[in-house]
Protein backbone atom coordinates (compact mmCIF):
# COMPACT_ATOMS: atom_id res chain seq x y z
CA UNK A 1 0.00 0.00 0.00
CA UNK A 2 1.31 3.54 -0.81
CA UNK A 3 1.77 6.23 2.35
CA UNK A 4 0.03 8.71 -0.05
CA UNK A 5 -4.00 8.27 0.61
CA UNK A 6 -6.12 7.86 -2.37
CA UNK A 7 -8.52 10.34 -1.33
CA UNK A 8 -7.25 13.64 0.27
CA UNK A 9 -9.59 16.38 1.39
CA UNK A 10 -8.39 19.46 2.56
CA UNK A 11 -9.95 22.73 3.64
CA UNK A 12 -13.20 21.87 1.45
CA UNK A 13 -16.25 24.23 1.41
CA UNK A 14 -19.07 23.90 -0.73
CA UNK A 15 -22.28 25.78 -0.82
CA UNK A 16 -25.14 25.22 -3.20
CA UNK A 17 -26.79 28.31 -5.11
CA UNK A 18 -29.70 29.29 -3.32
CA UNK A 19 -32.48 31.76 -4.46
CA UNK A 20 -30.97 35.51 -5.21
CA UNK A 21 -27.81 33.54 -6.23
CA UNK A 22 -26.64 33.48 -2.57
CA UNK A 23 -24.63 30.51 -1.41
CA UNK A 24 -25.84 27.56 1.48
CA UNK A 25 -23.21 26.57 2.58
CA UNK A 26 -23.13 23.09 3.09
CA UNK A 27 -19.72 21.68 3.69
CA UNK A 28 -17.25 23.60 5.58
CA UNK A 29 -13.67 23.69 5.85
CA UNK A 30 -13.55 20.01 5.91
CA UNK A 31 -10.22 18.33 5.45
CA UNK A 32 -9.68 14.25 5.49
CA UNK A 33 -7.58 11.25 4.54
CA UNK A 34 -8.58 8.30 3.09
CA UNK A 35 -6.40 5.61 2.32
CA UNK A 36 -6.94 2.76 -0.15
CA UNK A 37 -8.39 -0.53 1.52
CA UNK A 38 -9.83 1.59 4.28
CA UNK A 39 -13.47 0.89 5.78
CA UNK A 40 -14.41 4.32 6.49
CA UNK A 41 -18.30 5.09 7.37
CA UNK A 42 -19.45 8.47 7.40
CA UNK A 43 -22.43 9.73 9.66
CA UNK A 44 -24.55 12.26 10.12
CA UNK A 45 -27.85 13.63 10.29
CA UNK A 46 -30.39 14.95 7.77
CA UNK A 47 -28.51 17.62 5.89
CA UNK A 48 -24.76 17.37 7.55
CA UNK A 49 -23.86 17.48 3.97
CA UNK A 50 -22.70 13.84 3.59
CA UNK A 51 -24.30 13.48 0.59
CA UNK A 52 -22.56 15.98 -0.99
CA UNK A 53 -19.60 15.02 -0.33
CA UNK A 54 -20.25 12.00 -1.83
CA UNK A 55 -21.40 13.76 -4.92
CA UNK A 56 -18.26 16.04 -5.31
CA UNK A 57 -15.73 12.93 -5.07
CA UNK A 58 -17.65 10.88 -7.91
CA UNK A 59 -18.08 14.42 -9.80
CA UNK A 60 -21.74 14.49 -10.35
CA UNK A 61 -22.49 17.91 -8.77
CA UNK A 62 -22.91 20.08 -12.17
CA UNK A 63 -22.24 23.45 -10.12
CA UNK A 64 -18.84 24.32 -8.66
CA UNK A 65 -20.04 28.29 -7.98
CA UNK A 66 -19.10 28.11 -3.99
CA UNK A 67 -16.70 25.39 -4.43
CA UNK A 68 -13.55 25.42 -2.31
CA UNK A 69 -10.40 23.63 -1.35
CA UNK A 70 -8.79 20.56 -2.90
CA UNK A 71 -10.19 16.94 -3.48
CA UNK A 72 -7.22 14.68 -5.08
CA UNK A 73 -8.42 11.48 -6.39
CA UNK A 74 -5.41 9.11 -6.42
CA UNK A 75 -3.03 12.08 -6.78
CA UNK A 76 -5.79 13.86 -9.30
CA UNK A 77 -7.37 16.97 -8.58
CA UNK A 78 -11.12 16.70 -9.43
CA UNK A 79 -12.36 20.26 -8.67
CA UNK A 80 -10.31 21.07 -11.46
CA UNK A 81 -12.01 22.77 -14.28
CA UNK A 82 -9.63 21.27 -17.17
CA UNK A 83 -9.81 17.76 -16.09
CA UNK A 84 -10.87 16.09 -19.95
CA UNK A 85 -13.15 13.70 -20.87
CA UNK A 86 -10.97 10.68 -19.66
CA UNK A 87 -10.01 11.59 -16.42
CA UNK A 88 -13.23 12.21 -16.00
CA UNK A 89 -14.46 8.67 -17.40
CA UNK A 90 -10.92 7.13 -15.37
CA UNK A 91 -12.51 8.57 -12.33
CA UNK A 92 -15.58 7.11 -12.56
CA UNK A 93 -14.26 3.76 -13.43
CA UNK A 94 -12.22 4.20 -10.09
CA UNK A 95 -14.80 5.33 -7.23
CA UNK A 96 -17.66 3.70 -8.07
CA UNK A 97 -21.37 5.09 -6.45
CA UNK A 98 -24.27 2.88 -5.34
CA UNK A 99 -27.27 5.33 -4.57
CA UNK A 100 -29.98 4.82 -2.45
CA UNK A 101 -33.01 3.90 -4.10
CA UNK A 102 -32.24 0.64 -5.99
CA UNK A 103 -34.84 0.84 -8.72
CA UNK A 104 -33.53 4.40 -9.92
CA UNK A 105 -30.10 2.90 -11.56
CA UNK A 106 -30.74 -0.18 -13.03
CA UNK A 107 -31.07 0.69 -16.50
CA UNK A 108 -31.70 -2.40 -18.45
CA UNK A 109 -34.45 -4.71 -17.86
CA UNK A 110 -32.41 -7.94 -17.64
CA UNK A 111 -30.11 -8.44 -14.73
CA UNK A 112 -26.97 -9.43 -16.74
CA UNK A 113 -27.12 -6.94 -19.18
CA UNK A 114 -27.16 -4.00 -16.17
CA UNK A 115 -23.99 -5.78 -14.60
CA UNK A 116 -22.69 -5.18 -18.45
CA UNK A 117 -23.98 -1.68 -18.68
CA UNK A 118 -20.82 -0.35 -16.68
CA UNK A 119 -18.03 -1.99 -18.70
CA UNK A 120 -19.80 -1.67 -22.14
CA UNK A 121 -19.84 1.94 -21.48
CA UNK A 122 -15.44 1.60 -21.07
CA UNK A 123 -15.54 -0.79 -23.89
CA UNK A 124 -14.62 -4.04 -22.56
CA UNK A 125 -14.47 -6.66 -25.27
CA UNK A 126 -15.79 -9.81 -25.25
CA UNK A 127 -14.71 -12.36 -23.96
CA UNK A 128 -13.55 -10.21 -20.86
CA UNK A 129 -17.04 -8.61 -20.92
CA UNK A 130 -18.56 -11.94 -20.11
CA UNK A 131 -15.89 -12.73 -17.62
CA UNK A 132 -16.52 -9.49 -15.50
CA UNK A 133 -20.15 -9.78 -15.73
CA UNK A 134 -20.74 -13.41 -14.11
CA UNK A 135 -17.65 -13.02 -11.76
CA UNK A 136 -19.18 -9.65 -10.34
CA UNK A 137 -22.70 -11.91 -9.82
CA UNK A 138 -20.83 -14.47 -8.33
CA UNK A 139 -19.33 -11.61 -5.64
CA UNK A 140 -22.76 -10.28 -5.05
CA UNK A 141 -23.78 -13.39 -5.01
CA UNK A 142 -26.68 -12.99 -7.76
CA UNK A 143 -25.44 -15.58 -10.38
CA UNK A 144 -29.21 -17.62 -10.28
CA UNK A 145 -30.79 -14.32 -11.28
CA UNK A 146 -28.95 -13.73 -13.89
CA UNK A 147 -31.42 -13.71 -16.76
CA UNK A 148 -34.29 -12.20 -14.42
CA UNK A 149 -35.91 -9.23 -14.63
CA UNK A 150 -34.97 -6.38 -12.25
CA UNK A 151 -38.43 -5.44 -11.32
CA UNK A 152 -39.16 -8.75 -10.12
CA UNK A 153 -36.23 -8.84 -7.49
CA UNK A 154 -36.32 -7.78 -3.84
CA UNK A 155 -34.72 -4.19 -2.70
CA UNK A 156 -31.74 -6.18 -1.37
CA UNK A 157 -31.73 -8.58 -4.41
CA UNK A 158 -31.69 -4.77 -6.77
CA UNK A 159 -29.01 -3.27 -4.50
CA UNK A 160 -27.12 -6.19 -5.01
CA UNK A 161 -27.19 -6.38 -8.61
CA UNK A 162 -26.58 -2.49 -8.69
CA UNK A 163 -23.63 -3.27 -6.57
CA UNK A 164 -22.24 -5.95 -9.11
CA UNK A 165 -23.13 -3.61 -12.05
CA UNK A 166 -20.03 -1.27 -10.13
CA UNK A 167 -17.83 -4.06 -9.21
CA UNK A 168 -17.79 -5.08 -12.94
CA UNK A 169 -16.15 -1.55 -13.48
CA UNK A 170 -13.30 -3.10 -11.06
CA UNK A 171 -13.37 -0.14 -9.39
CA UNK A 172 -10.92 0.75 -6.36
CA UNK A 173 -13.12 2.40 -4.16
CA UNK A 174 -16.47 2.37 -3.65
CA UNK A 175 -19.00 4.78 -2.32
CA UNK A 176 -22.33 3.84 -0.64
CA UNK A 177 -24.91 6.93 -0.30
CA UNK A 178 -27.13 5.74 2.01
CA UNK A 179 -27.38 2.44 -0.02
CA UNK A 180 -29.07 0.63 2.84
CA UNK A 181 -32.17 3.21 3.87
CA UNK A 182 -34.35 1.89 1.49
CA UNK A 183 -34.50 -1.58 2.19
CA UNK A 184 -35.78 -4.08 4.61
CA UNK A 185 -33.58 -5.12 7.90
CA UNK A 186 -33.11 -8.67 5.55
CA UNK A 187 -32.07 -6.71 2.63
CA UNK A 188 -29.98 -4.43 4.56
CA UNK A 189 -28.26 -7.06 6.20
CA UNK A 190 -27.68 -8.97 2.50
CA UNK A 191 -26.03 -5.67 1.11
CA UNK A 192 -24.12 -4.76 4.38
CA UNK A 193 -22.64 -8.31 4.14
CA UNK A 194 -21.56 -7.63 0.34
CA UNK A 195 -19.97 -4.29 1.31
CA UNK A 196 -18.37 -5.76 3.74
CA UNK A 197 -17.02 -9.26 2.18
CA UNK A 198 -15.79 -6.69 -1.21
CA UNK A 199 -13.85 -4.48 1.67
CA UNK A 200 -12.05 -7.50 3.07
CA UNK A 201 -11.74 -10.18 0.39
CA UNK A 202 -11.16 -7.89 -2.63
CA UNK A 203 -9.82 -4.98 -0.95
CA UNK A 204 -12.00 -2.27 -2.15
CA UNK A 205 -11.60 0.87 -0.26
CA UNK A 206 -15.09 2.00 1.03
CA UNK A 207 -16.77 4.93 2.03
CA UNK A 208 -20.44 4.65 3.23
CA UNK A 209 -22.77 7.46 3.95
CA UNK A 210 -25.65 6.35 6.14
CA UNK A 211 -27.69 7.36 9.66
CA UNK A 212 -27.35 3.89 11.15
CA UNK A 213 -25.28 3.79 14.27
CA UNK A 214 -25.40 -0.01 14.20
CA UNK A 215 -23.49 0.20 10.43
CA UNK A 216 -20.89 2.73 11.82
CA UNK A 217 -19.95 -0.14 14.48
CA UNK A 218 -18.67 -2.39 11.54
CA UNK A 219 -16.80 -0.21 9.89
CA UNK A 220 -12.93 -0.16 10.52
CA UNK A 221 -13.31 3.99 10.74
CA UNK A 222 -16.14 6.26 11.82
CA UNK A 223 -15.86 10.07 10.49
CA UNK A 224 -18.99 12.16 11.96
CA UNK A 225 -20.38 15.02 10.18
CA UNK A 226 -22.09 17.83 11.59
CA UNK A 227 -23.65 21.12 9.79
CA UNK A 228 -21.28 20.46 7.65
CA UNK A 229 -17.78 19.86 10.02
CA UNK A 230 -15.92 17.52 10.97
CA UNK A 231 -16.88 16.46 14.08
CA UNK A 232 -15.22 13.19 15.05
CA UNK A 233 -13.50 10.57 13.47
CA UNK A 234 -11.78 7.70 14.31
CA UNK A 235 -12.27 3.87 15.31
CA UNK A 236 -16.13 2.91 16.28
CA UNK A 237 -15.20 2.57 19.68
CA UNK A 238 -13.52 5.86 19.76
CA UNK A 239 -16.29 7.54 18.57
CA UNK A 240 -18.83 6.17 20.91
CA UNK A 241 -17.78 6.94 23.58
CA UNK A 242 -18.44 10.62 23.18
CA UNK A 243 -22.02 10.22 22.98
CA UNK A 244 -22.81 13.49 24.24
CA UNK A 245 -21.33 14.86 21.31
CA UNK A 246 -22.94 12.80 19.15
CA UNK A 247 -26.09 13.40 20.39
CA UNK A 248 -25.74 16.96 20.04
CA UNK A 249 -24.70 16.32 16.35
CA UNK A 250 -28.64 14.33 16.35
CA UNK A 251 -27.29 10.96 16.38
CA UNK A 252 -28.08 8.24 19.11
CA UNK A 253 -25.53 5.39 19.81
CA UNK A 254 -25.65 1.94 18.41
CA UNK A 255 -28.46 0.29 20.92
CA UNK A 256 -25.58 -1.87 22.35
CA UNK A 257 -23.34 0.53 23.10
CA UNK A 258 -26.24 2.71 24.71
CA UNK A 259 -27.27 -0.10 26.81
CA UNK A 260 -24.08 -0.96 28.25
CA UNK A 261 -23.00 3.07 29.19
CA UNK A 262 -25.98 2.86 31.07
CA UNK A 263 -25.38 -0.20 32.82
CA UNK A 264 -21.71 1.45 33.81
CA UNK A 265 -23.69 4.34 35.59
CA UNK A 266 -25.38 1.52 37.08
CA UNK A 267 -22.32 0.52 38.70
CA UNK A 268 -22.22 -2.80 36.43
CA UNK A 269 -18.50 -3.04 35.39
CA UNK A 270 -19.47 -3.87 31.33
CA UNK A 271 -16.33 -3.22 29.95
CA UNK A 272 -14.45 -3.46 26.33
CA UNK A 273 -15.28 -2.24 22.97
CA UNK A 274 -18.82 -2.52 23.01
CA UNK A 275 -19.86 -1.84 19.63
CA UNK A 276 -22.27 -5.24 18.20
CA UNK A 277 -24.78 -6.73 20.20
CA UNK A 278 -22.42 -9.99 20.23
CA UNK A 279 -19.79 -8.14 22.05
CA UNK A 280 -22.57 -6.10 24.36
CA UNK A 281 -23.73 -9.86 25.29
CA UNK A 282 -20.49 -11.14 25.96
CA UNK A 283 -19.27 -8.48 28.20
CA UNK A 284 -22.64 -8.20 30.29
CA UNK A 285 -21.76 -12.22 30.58
CA UNK A 286 -18.68 -11.77 32.09
CA UNK A 287 -19.69 -8.77 34.25
CA UNK A 288 -22.18 -11.19 35.69
CA UNK A 289 -19.65 -13.45 36.59
CA UNK A 290 -17.62 -11.57 38.39
CA UNK A 291 -20.09 -10.01 40.36
CA UNK B 1 -49.01 -6.48 -11.24
CA UNK B 2 -45.69 -8.88 -10.75
CA UNK B 3 -46.72 -11.05 -13.24
CA UNK B 4 -47.30 -7.94 -15.54
CA UNK B 5 -45.28 -8.73 -19.15
CA UNK B 6 -45.39 -6.49 -21.73
CA UNK B 7 -46.54 -6.92 -25.10
CA UNK B 8 -47.49 -10.14 -26.85
CA UNK B 9 -44.50 -11.99 -25.96
CA UNK B 10 -45.43 -15.63 -26.07
CA UNK B 11 -42.91 -17.82 -24.67
CA UNK B 12 -42.66 -20.91 -26.42
CA UNK B 13 -39.73 -23.61 -28.20
CA UNK B 14 -40.06 -22.79 -31.58
CA UNK B 15 -37.76 -22.02 -34.69
CA UNK B 16 -39.23 -18.81 -34.81
CA UNK B 17 -38.55 -18.08 -30.97
CA UNK B 18 -34.86 -18.95 -31.89
CA UNK B 19 -34.56 -17.08 -34.75
CA UNK B 20 -32.06 -13.49 -34.95
CA UNK B 21 -34.52 -10.92 -34.25
CA UNK B 22 -32.78 -9.19 -36.97
CA UNK B 23 -33.83 -12.25 -39.28
CA UNK B 24 -37.34 -12.06 -38.19
CA UNK B 25 -37.39 -7.93 -38.67
CA UNK B 26 -36.39 -8.65 -42.45
CA UNK B 27 -38.71 -11.52 -42.46
CA UNK B 28 -41.81 -9.51 -41.69
CA UNK B 29 -40.92 -6.34 -43.88
CA UNK B 30 -40.85 -9.12 -46.85
CA UNK B 31 -43.77 -10.97 -45.62
CA UNK B 32 -45.99 -7.72 -45.81
CA UNK B 33 -44.51 -6.60 -49.21
CA UNK B 34 -45.63 -10.27 -50.08
CA UNK B 35 -49.02 -9.77 -48.85
CA UNK B 36 -49.55 -6.12 -51.10
CA UNK B 37 -47.69 -8.59 -53.98
CA UNK B 38 -50.88 -10.78 -54.39
CA UNK B 39 -53.11 -10.21 -57.23
CA UNK B 40 -55.47 -12.93 -57.88
CA UNK B 41 -57.03 -15.46 -56.04
CA UNK B 42 -54.06 -18.34 -56.09
CA UNK B 43 -51.66 -15.60 -54.72
CA UNK B 44 -54.46 -15.17 -51.83
CA UNK B 45 -55.11 -18.54 -51.38
CA UNK B 46 -51.30 -19.01 -50.84
CA UNK B 47 -51.02 -16.29 -48.38
CA UNK B 48 -54.04 -17.43 -46.44
CA UNK B 49 -52.83 -21.06 -46.50
CA UNK B 50 -49.07 -19.18 -45.31
CA UNK B 51 -50.52 -17.37 -42.34
CA UNK B 52 -51.38 -20.54 -41.03
CA UNK B 53 -48.63 -22.13 -41.72
CA UNK B 54 -46.35 -19.65 -39.78
CA UNK B 55 -48.85 -20.17 -36.58
CA UNK B 56 -48.25 -24.19 -36.75
CA UNK B 57 -44.28 -23.27 -37.23
CA UNK B 58 -44.62 -20.79 -34.21
CA UNK B 59 -46.31 -23.28 -31.86
CA UNK B 60 -48.43 -20.49 -30.85
CA UNK B 61 -52.25 -21.51 -29.82
CA UNK B 62 -54.34 -20.07 -32.36
CA UNK B 63 -56.80 -19.05 -29.67
CA UNK B 64 -54.06 -16.11 -28.43
CA UNK B 65 -52.83 -15.34 -32.24
CA UNK B 66 -56.65 -14.81 -33.00
CA UNK B 67 -57.19 -12.21 -29.94
CA UNK B 68 -54.98 -9.48 -31.65
CA UNK B 69 -57.22 -10.12 -34.86
CA UNK B 70 -60.31 -9.66 -32.68
CA UNK B 71 -59.03 -5.85 -31.91
CA UNK B 72 -58.92 -5.12 -35.74
CA UNK B 73 -62.44 -6.77 -36.46
CA UNK B 74 -63.72 -3.33 -37.11
CA UNK B 75 -61.65 -2.33 -39.67
CA UNK B 76 -61.51 -4.94 -40.91
CA UNK B 77 -65.58 -5.61 -41.57
CA UNK B 78 -65.30 -1.77 -42.35
CA UNK B 79 -62.78 -2.55 -45.30
CA UNK B 80 -64.47 -5.71 -46.44
CA UNK B 81 -68.19 -3.70 -46.58
CA UNK B 82 -66.83 -1.07 -48.24
CA UNK B 83 -65.34 -2.68 -51.01
CA UNK B 84 -68.12 -5.06 -51.74
CA UNK B 85 -70.43 -1.76 -52.44
CA UNK B 86 -67.62 0.31 -54.04
CA UNK B 87 -66.26 -1.52 -56.71
CA UNK B 88 -67.84 -1.52 -60.05
CA UNK B 89 -67.18 -4.21 -62.68
CA UNK B 90 -66.60 -2.38 -65.98
CA UNK B 91 -65.55 -5.54 -67.82
CA UNK B 92 -68.32 -6.30 -70.44
CA UNK B 93 -71.42 -7.97 -69.93
CA UNK B 94 -70.87 -7.98 -66.02
CA UNK B 95 -74.02 -8.53 -64.12
CA UNK B 96 -74.56 -6.94 -60.82
CA UNK B 97 -75.40 -9.77 -58.24
CA UNK B 98 -77.60 -7.93 -56.80
CA UNK B 99 -79.54 -4.63 -57.34
CA UNK B 100 -81.60 -2.43 -55.86
CA UNK B 101 -82.24 1.86 -55.53
CA UNK B 102 -78.25 2.68 -55.82
CA UNK B 103 -76.56 -0.15 -54.67
CA UNK B 104 -75.27 -2.80 -56.96
CA UNK B 105 -72.75 -5.78 -55.59
CA UNK B 106 -70.81 -7.11 -58.43
CA UNK B 107 -68.74 -10.69 -57.84
CA UNK B 108 -65.57 -8.88 -58.35
CA UNK B 109 -66.59 -6.52 -55.57
CA UNK B 110 -67.38 -9.78 -53.30
CA UNK B 111 -64.07 -11.31 -54.54
CA UNK B 112 -61.96 -8.03 -53.68
CA UNK B 113 -63.33 -8.01 -49.75
CA UNK B 114 -62.48 -11.66 -49.30
CA UNK B 115 -58.90 -10.34 -50.91
CA UNK B 116 -58.51 -7.47 -48.11
CA UNK B 117 -59.59 -9.40 -45.23
CA UNK B 118 -56.96 -12.33 -46.25
CA UNK B 119 -54.15 -9.03 -46.62
CA UNK B 120 -55.36 -7.51 -43.60
CA UNK B 121 -55.29 -11.15 -41.72
CA UNK B 122 -52.08 -12.18 -43.13
CA UNK B 123 -50.43 -8.70 -42.13
CA UNK B 124 -51.34 -9.08 -39.00
CA UNK B 125 -50.85 -12.37 -37.95
CA UNK B 126 -47.39 -12.02 -39.90
CA UNK B 127 -45.85 -9.29 -38.33
CA UNK B 128 -47.31 -10.71 -34.84
CA UNK B 129 -45.67 -14.23 -35.37
CA UNK B 130 -42.58 -13.03 -36.65
CA UNK B 131 -41.53 -9.83 -34.09
CA UNK B 132 -44.45 -9.68 -31.09
CA UNK B 133 -45.34 -13.23 -30.18
CA UNK B 134 -41.85 -14.37 -30.74
CA UNK B 135 -39.57 -11.54 -29.61
CA UNK B 136 -39.21 -9.92 -26.49
CA UNK B 137 -39.09 -6.36 -26.65
CA UNK B 138 -35.95 -6.01 -25.83
CA UNK B 139 -34.38 -8.38 -28.39
CA UNK B 140 -36.46 -6.20 -30.80
CA UNK B 141 -34.84 -2.99 -29.75
CA UNK B 142 -31.56 -4.89 -30.30
CA UNK B 143 -32.62 -5.96 -33.88
CA UNK B 144 -33.55 -2.57 -34.60
CA UNK B 145 -30.38 -0.64 -33.38
CA UNK B 146 -28.23 -3.36 -35.37
CA UNK B 147 -29.99 -2.95 -38.22
CA UNK B 148 -30.70 0.71 -38.34
CA UNK B 149 -27.31 1.53 -37.11
CA UNK B 150 -26.12 2.59 -40.76
CA UNK B 151 -28.42 5.93 -40.31
CA UNK B 152 -26.13 6.72 -37.34
CA UNK B 153 -23.42 8.20 -40.24
CA UNK B 154 -26.20 10.79 -41.36
CA UNK B 155 -26.43 11.76 -37.81
CA UNK B 156 -29.71 9.91 -36.96
CA UNK B 157 -29.31 9.45 -33.22
CA UNK B 158 -29.64 5.48 -33.39
CA UNK B 159 -27.95 4.36 -30.17
CA UNK B 160 -30.12 7.20 -28.29
CA UNK B 161 -33.12 5.96 -29.64
CA UNK B 162 -32.46 2.14 -28.56
CA UNK B 163 -31.56 3.03 -24.93
CA UNK B 164 -34.57 5.24 -24.65
CA UNK B 165 -36.78 2.07 -25.95
CA UNK B 166 -34.79 0.06 -23.00
CA UNK B 167 -35.01 2.69 -20.37
CA UNK B 168 -38.65 2.96 -21.15
CA UNK B 169 -39.29 -0.78 -21.13
CA UNK B 170 -36.93 -1.32 -17.89
CA UNK B 171 -39.57 1.68 -15.88
CA UNK B 172 -42.82 0.78 -17.60
CA UNK B 173 -43.03 -1.76 -14.50
CA UNK B 174 -41.96 0.28 -11.74
CA UNK B 175 -44.33 3.03 -12.79
CA UNK B 176 -47.40 0.81 -13.02
CA UNK B 177 -46.68 -0.40 -9.72
CA UNK B 178 -45.98 2.68 -8.05
CA UNK B 179 -49.43 4.18 -10.29
CA UNK B 180 -51.12 1.19 -8.17
CA UNK B 181 -49.54 2.51 -4.93
CA UNK B 182 -50.21 6.06 -5.21
CA UNK B 183 -54.22 4.80 -6.62
CA UNK B 184 -54.56 2.66 -3.24
CA UNK B 185 -52.77 5.52 -1.15
CA UNK B 186 -55.69 8.13 -2.29
CA UNK B 187 -58.43 5.51 -1.96
CA UNK B 188 -57.02 5.09 1.66
CA UNK B 189 -58.00 9.48 1.80
CA UNK B 190 -61.46 8.72 0.13
CA UNK B 191 -61.03 9.10 -2.91
CA UNK B 192 -63.11 7.32 -5.98
CA UNK B 193 -62.34 6.87 -9.40
CA UNK B 194 -65.42 4.28 -10.01
CA UNK B 195 -68.81 6.90 -9.89
CA UNK B 196 -69.91 9.73 -10.66
CA UNK B 197 -69.97 11.26 -14.19
CA UNK B 198 -67.36 11.25 -17.23
CA UNK B 199 -65.57 14.66 -16.13
CA UNK B 200 -65.56 13.83 -12.75
CA UNK B 201 -63.90 10.08 -12.82
CA UNK B 202 -61.21 12.77 -15.15
CA UNK B 203 -60.84 14.50 -12.37
CA UNK B 204 -60.43 12.08 -9.49
CA UNK B 205 -57.63 11.21 -11.43
CA UNK B 206 -55.77 13.97 -11.17
CA UNK B 207 -54.39 13.34 -7.89
CA UNK B 208 -53.14 10.11 -9.20
CA UNK B 209 -51.18 11.90 -11.90
CA UNK B 210 -49.49 14.64 -10.66
CA UNK B 211 -47.44 12.82 -7.76
CA UNK B 212 -46.63 9.84 -10.54
CA UNK B 213 -45.29 12.50 -12.60
CA UNK B 214 -43.77 14.52 -9.88
CA UNK B 215 -41.93 10.83 -9.06
CA UNK B 216 -40.90 10.03 -12.59
CA UNK B 217 -39.07 13.16 -13.40
CA UNK B 218 -37.01 12.40 -9.61
CA UNK B 219 -36.76 9.11 -10.97
CA UNK B 220 -34.94 9.96 -14.16
CA UNK B 221 -33.47 12.55 -12.49
CA UNK B 222 -31.16 10.27 -10.15
CA UNK B 223 -31.03 7.48 -13.09
CA UNK B 224 -29.55 9.82 -15.16
CA UNK B 225 -26.84 10.57 -12.13
CA UNK B 226 -26.46 6.77 -11.92
CA UNK B 227 -25.52 6.15 -15.50
CA UNK B 228 -22.85 8.84 -16.02
CA UNK B 229 -21.64 7.31 -12.47
CA UNK B 230 -21.43 4.34 -14.28
CA UNK B 231 -19.30 6.19 -17.15
CA UNK B 232 -22.27 6.40 -19.99
CA UNK B 233 -21.03 8.79 -22.48
CA UNK B 234 -22.95 7.73 -25.41
CA UNK B 235 -22.79 4.76 -27.51
CA UNK B 236 -19.53 5.79 -29.14
CA UNK B 237 -16.75 3.15 -27.93
CA UNK B 238 -19.61 1.04 -26.40
CA UNK B 239 -19.43 -2.90 -26.30
CA UNK B 240 -22.36 -4.92 -26.14
CA UNK B 241 -22.99 -8.08 -23.91
CA UNK B 242 -25.05 -9.58 -26.20
CA UNK B 243 -23.54 -9.95 -29.75
CA UNK B 244 -26.52 -11.22 -32.19
CA UNK B 245 -25.13 -13.63 -34.64
CA UNK B 246 -26.95 -14.54 -37.78
CA UNK B 247 -27.04 -18.95 -37.52
CA UNK B 248 -28.12 -21.40 -40.80
CA UNK B 249 -31.91 -21.06 -39.51
CA UNK B 250 -31.83 -17.32 -40.33
CA UNK B 251 -30.11 -17.37 -43.49
CA UNK B 252 -33.12 -20.19 -44.58
CA UNK B 253 -36.08 -18.47 -42.60
CA UNK B 254 -35.21 -15.87 -45.53
CA UNK B 255 -34.37 -17.70 -47.91
CA UNK B 256 -38.25 -19.21 -47.66
CA UNK B 257 -39.79 -15.39 -47.80
CA UNK B 258 -37.78 -15.02 -51.26
CA UNK B 259 -39.47 -18.37 -52.14
CA UNK B 260 -42.54 -17.58 -50.89
CA UNK B 261 -42.03 -14.03 -52.67
CA UNK B 262 -41.20 -15.85 -55.98
CA UNK B 263 -44.68 -18.18 -55.75
CA UNK B 264 -46.91 -15.31 -55.07
CA UNK B 265 -45.14 -13.54 -58.31
CA UNK B 266 -45.49 -16.47 -60.29
CA UNK B 267 -49.00 -17.04 -59.39
CA UNK B 268 -49.76 -13.60 -60.66
CA UNK B 269 -48.04 -13.54 -63.57
CA UNK B 270 -50.18 -17.10 -64.85
CA UNK B 271 -53.06 -15.70 -63.44
CA UNK B 272 -52.45 -12.88 -65.86
CA UNK B 273 -51.85 -14.90 -68.52
CA UNK B 274 -54.76 -17.33 -68.50
CA UNK B 275 -57.06 -15.40 -66.58
CA UNK B 276 -57.82 -17.06 -63.96
CA UNK B 277 -60.58 -16.12 -61.76
CA UNK B 278 -60.62 -12.60 -60.75
CA UNK B 279 -57.73 -10.40 -60.73
CA UNK B 280 -57.39 -7.40 -58.43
Amino acid sequence: MENKPFIHVQNLSYAYVGEDDRPIPVLKDLSLDIREGEYVVILGHNGSGKSTFAKLLNLVIDDYTYAEGTILVDGVDVMSPDLTDEEVLDLRKNVGMVFQNPDNQLVATVVEEDVAFGPENLGIPQPELRQRVDQALATVGMSAYAHHEPHRLSGGQKQRVAIAGIIAMKPRCMIFDESTAMLDPVGRREVLETIEKLNREEGITVISITHYMDEAARADRVIVLSDGKLLLDGTPGEVFTHSDTLRKAGLDLPQCTAVAQYLITKDLPVHGEINTPEQCAEAILNAWKKM
Amino acid sequence: MKGFAFGQYYPANSVLHRMDPRAKVICAVAYIVASFLCKNTFSFVLLFVSAFALILISRIPLKVVLRSVRALIFIMAFTAVLNIFWIVDTAEGAVPLVEFWIIKIYTKGLYHAAFILVRILAMVIGTGLFLTYTTTPIALTDALESLLRPLAKIKVPVHAFAMMMTIALRFIPTIMEETEKIMSAQKARGADFTTGSLAKRAKALIPIIIPLFASAFRRADELATAMECRCYHGGEGRTKLRILRYHARDFLGMLWIILFIAAIVTLNILGARFGWLYTM
